[in-house]
């Protein structure tokens, strides 16, 4: 019901250029993932540009538990180092940390990890990340264990998952 | 003797005055933020001066390819800004100044900038030039040294908006919705 409600929303705000926000850019859709109390949702990444030999890898994670868990680590067979990073802006530059204790996903709570903010980085990528493909990452967490899940690849400023799960 | 020294020295003081007037009445296309003059190189390795922006309004932004982020999403934006003024704007150039000099060569950017628009200059050069861009501008660059011994860079994630004439005319903010950026470009193009 959601999906139709935010379906319709986008299509109100295409069919208006003039209110188009920025965020009007999605990514093919991607679908939900269940490791015990974890849920992960809304996974995608952008086309990689020539020569950008980087990436970053959003989604949400949802922890349905009653106890804290914490995302630990991210690991690609596409990147030769990749890592939980936090973006910040400040003034009018973008600040980029690696959050090498990973990511706390408190009970109960919701996590997302979207574009100028909290992003898996992918780093040495040895291929092109192209739209229309996915990219397949290992996920783990402090006690819900690992999960594999893929990213579909969106275009170049993808700003969020596609709504639209038939991808006309 | 003596008249070849007075010769001389007169041949002196008319260079020095000559260079003088030159270096006063040389073309100074900017003041403001971007008000030095800059000697780079575009992405088919010709020299670049102030002279890029010349007669075409422009949307200048400092970047690098090894950005995860800020540099795809706004490359994403001006090309999307691009389509959405088609013959609006058909002098509107995009300028893209790398701030990672030792990676971006002028082909690596070129092939970065060319993906995302044929309407986008890729600038690059020696760091010392680039640094001084940079700091005219206002803008700011740092690089931030990895574990591994990479690096990656903190950045002005803002786009600039510089007339025909070469002068500072205003910001699109990172994130900025894209109707309020669209009318910016409009005044831009319409006041250059
Ligand atoms: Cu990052």
């Amino acid at each position: 019901m959601n999906r139709i409600l935010t379906g319709a929303l986008a299509l109100l705000l295409l069919a208006s250029p003039l209110a188009a926000p920025a965020q009007d850019n999605p990514a093919p859709a991607a679908a939900t993932i269940t490791l015990g109390d974890i849920e992960i949702s809304g996974a995608f990444t952008r086309a990689t540009l020539p020569n950008a030999p980087v990436g970053a890898g959003y989604l949400t994670i949802t922890n349905k538990g009653t106890a804290d868990d914490r995302l630990m680590s991210a690991n690609s067979p596409v990147a030769g180092m990749t890592q939980i990073h936090e973006m910040k802006m400040e003034g009018d530059v973008m600040k980029m940390t690696e959050l090498p204790d990973g990511l706390a996903i408190p009970a109960g709570g919701t996590v997302s990890l979207a574009p100028g903010g909290l992003h898996i980085m992918f780093m040495k990528l040895n291929q092109a990340f192209a739209e229309g493909t996915t990219i397949p990452v290992t996920l783990t967490f402090e006690k819900a264990g690992s999960v594999d899940i893929d990213l579909a690849v969106g275009p170049i400023n993808a700003d969020e998952p596609s709504h639209d799960m038939a991808g006309h | 003797m003596r008249t070849f020294r007075i010769v001389l020295w007169t041949l002196v003081v008319v260079a020095a005055i000559g260079a003088t007037v030159l270096f006063f009445t040389r073309p100074q296309v900017v003041n403001g933020p971007g008000g030095g003059q800059f000697a780079l190189v575009d992405q088919r390795g010709n020299p670049a001066d102030n002279s890029v922006f010349l007669g075409k309004p422009s949307l200048l932004f400092f970047g690098y390819t090894h950005c995860p982020d800020v540099c795809p999403t706004t490359m994403g934006e001006m090309q999307g800004w691009f389509a959405a003024l088609g013959d609006e704007a058909k002098t509107l150039q995009g300028v893209f100044v790398t701030v990672d000099p030792a990676r971006d060569t002028p082909e690596i950017l070129g092939d970065y900038v060319s993906f995302v628009s044929d309407r986008i200059v890729g600038l690059t050069g020696s760091e010392a030039e680039i640094d001084k861009v940079v700091r005219d501008w206002g803008a700011l660059a740092e690089k931030v040294p990895q574990d591994d011994g990479g690096y990656l860079m903190n950045h002005t994630a803002s786009v600039f908006l510089v007339n025909s004439k070469g002068e500072f005319a205003g910001t699109i903010a990172y994130g900025e919705n894209t109707s309020t950026a669209l009318d910016k470009i409009r005044r831009l193009v319409a006041n250059s």
